[in-house]
């Protein structure tokens, strides 16, 4: 017997099963992001988790419908603002007359508050750079952009 | 702020990159990196002031301190090499895009850009940083820049020579890695200060005997030190001249002071030179760049590759300064990193102006552009003299100590060659004057000169082989100061 050749987005179960899976991987991303600092896990691993989620969607859906929700644009912003705050944190703790990312001046009252405040932006940063620059990679191979 | 120098001189730009990234549009984003590169310039004179007022500066970053911590630590070597790479960079960033040489449309030259100022982040972050990892790990974005940047040029030869360089470089920083590892392995410390304090009582052990056989042979593919220079003339040759220019005066320079950081910094001079006998090896294998570069570049018919093949040839003469030992050889080497960065930077500017009016950069295409562009030219004789070390130019005052420092050893056959060299040089420089001064010289060609967003960055390069050729005393002066820190360390 021959199956006829169907395209993902035909498929019913696949359909069905990825929409119910995209937002506990979000939330499965987000909570290794924020838990990061108290157990394993922590930017690098939450963006990935949060972008597979992103390229699920890519598959099942279309290439064209995820560039919809995420453009080529929002993807090359997302990753230099990750960099962008990373490198902020560093400097606010010069302006408060730490050394470069020293987050334990962030906090004039409380060192240890300051650390974690220091540390919870600085993994936001590296979450964010690394989603987009997965995204950006899952792109570069599965659609043909013109440069 | 002024205590913040180190940290800032490789913060900026890498804070400026992402910016590059936002501002997206082409003259905004030229004239923030242009300004960013000259912020950058201005911290590492401020640092080499600094360093020759009042001594090694030391940076916690985080507040954590050596050993634990990364420190950024600044002494009369790598302040040196700082400059250098930023001055490099801050005369090379303002010269103008050419669409006949890039892969990718106008709007997205930020994109280029960024790319350039990363790569200026990680070579001046190697050059800074007391910490050995962080060394990879700036190598790491030194290098992943800077294959995308020979990438982006037009040709179709520039993917496959990024992607040869990409590997090569990827096995150079791996070697650097393992290197690494192993010497961490035996002492639990990256910090290089420290390192040097804790080898010395396991120098005995194989692993540490292995680790500098790892660690020579990484950077040496960094540096393409002969027989390891087989990714440079492919990349050179296809990346946009202007990439070409800023690599070829900082990324091997950089790759230079790393090996000589491992060499004098790390397991001090006496291992390398006297137990493991490198003379022995990186002596021959340096004679043989400066004459196999030189011969290779008398008979190219590409202009870039030509230039590629020189610098194998220069970069023959600064190992020969390392391996000399001595404090004239190796200010001769460290003063060279200088003159060559001057001098080749400027040739391959004057190659991308030739390009701006040329269609190809085979040597035939460039027959009378004497006339075409006289000052463009001009300064590609002015140049082509410096690479030959005729005196009044730089190159005459890197040979020169050269040669002092192998006569110090009575190496008169040594001395000898550096001078059989500079003939070589002779031939190649003039093979490209006489196509563009002498062929066809009965032909009417009209004037069609670079434009002067082009020609003054390259002036500055080539003047400044001529002024530092004479001026002597900056230059030489703190590569002389570097070399007898270097050889003060250990002893």
């Amino acid at each position: 017997m021959k199956i006829p050749l169907m395209r993902m987005r035909e498929k019913l179960v696949v359909r069905v099963v990825s929409r119910f899976f995209i937002p506990f991987i979000l939330l499965f991303g987000l909570y290794v992001q924020f838990h990061g600092d108290f157990g394993p896990g922590g930017g690098f691993q939450a963006g990935v988790i949060f972008t597979s989620g992103f390229v699920l969607y890519g598959l099942v859906f279309g290439l064209e419908n995820l560039q919809r929700v995420v453009p080529w644009r929002v993807v090359e912003s997302g990753a230099s603002l990750g960099l962008l705050l990373y490198g902020c944190v560093g400097i606010a703790s010069l302006f408060l007359n730490g050394n470069f990312l020293d987050y334990k001046v962030l906090d004039p009252h409380d060192a240890m508050h300051g650390l974690h405040l220091g540390i919870l932006l600085i993994e936001l940063g590296v979450g964010l750079t690394v989603s987009a620059s997965m995204l950006a990679i899952f792109y570069a191979f599965a659609g043909r952009r013109t440069a | 702020m002024i205590e913040h120098l180190p940290a800032l001189q490789t913060v900026v730009p890498m804070m400026a990159a992402p910016i590059c990234v936002l501002l997206r549009q082409a003259t905004l984003v030229r004239i923030f990196a242009i300004a960013v590169a000259w912020s950058c310039l201005a911290i590492a004179l401020a640092l080499l002031e600094e360093v020759l007022s009042h001594g090694t500066i030391s940076y916690a970053l985080g507040g954590w301190v050596a050993p634990l911590g990364i420190e950024y630590r600044v002494d009369v070597l790598n302040a040196y090499v700082l400059v250098i790479v930023a001055t490099i960079g801050a005369v090379v960033i303002p010269f103008p895009l050419d669409g006949r040489e890039l892969r990718i449309p106008r709007e997205r030259y930020f994109l280029f850009y960024a790319l350039f100022l990363l790569c200026l982040t990680g070579l001046l972050g190697i050059t800074i940083t007391g910490d050995l990892f962080n060394i990879f790990v700036f190598l790491e974005i030194s290098s992943l820049s800077a294959y995308a940047l020979i990438g982006l040029g037009k040709e179709r030869g520039a993917l496959t020579a990024a992607f040869s360089y990409l590997v090569m470089g990827t096995i150079g920083g791996t070697f650097i890695l393992i290197g690494t590892g192993l010497i961490y392995q035996m002492t639990g410390t990256l910090n290089i200060v420290d390192l040097a304090r804790r080898l010395p009582p396991v120098l005995e052990s194989r692993t540490v005997w292995i680790a500098p056989a790892f660690l020579v042979v990484g950077t040496s593919i960094k540096l393409a030190a002969f027989p390891l220079h087989q990714w440079l003339p492919n990349a050179y040759t296809f990346a946009p001249s202007m990439v070409a220019s800023f690599l070829s005066a900082t990324a091997t320079k950089v790759a230079y002071y790393v090996l000589v950081r491992v060499i004098f910094g790390i397991f001090g001079a006496a291992f390398f030179f006297e137990t493991l006998g490198l003379s022995n090896l990186l002596l021959p294998l340096s004679l043989i760049a400066m004459l196999v570069g030189s011969i290779a570049a008398i008979q190219q018919t590409n202009i870039k590759r030509l230039l590629a093949y020189s610098s194998i040839a220069q970069i023959g003469y600064m190992t020969l300064g390392l391996s000399l030992a001595n404090l004239n050889g190796l200010t001769g080497g460290l003063v060279h990193l200088f003159n060559h960065a001057l001098m080749k930077g400027g040739l391959f500017l004057v190659v991308a102006c030739a390009l701006s009016r040329v269609a190809s950069p085979d040597l035939e295409a460039l027959r009378g552009l004497g006339r075409k562009m006289p000052l463009t030219m001009a300064a590609f004789v002015v140049g082509g003299l410096s690479l030959i070390g005729v005196p009044g130019t730089v190159g005459f005052v890197s040979k020169w100590f050269l040669v002092l420092g192998a006569l110090d050893k009575g190496l008169y056959a040594v001395a000898f060659l550096i001078l059989g060299s500079s003939l070589l040089a002779v031939v190649y420089v003039w093979r490209v004057v006489e196509i563009m001064y002498f062929r066809d010289s009965d032909a009417i060609v009209e004037r069609d000169e670079a434009p002067l967003s082009m020609l003054v960055p390259t002036w500055i390069l080539i003047g400044g082989t001529v002024y530092f050729g004479f001026n002597t005393a900056l230059t030489a002066g703190v590569a002389h100061t570097a070399a007898q820190f270097l050889l003060s360390l250990g002893s």
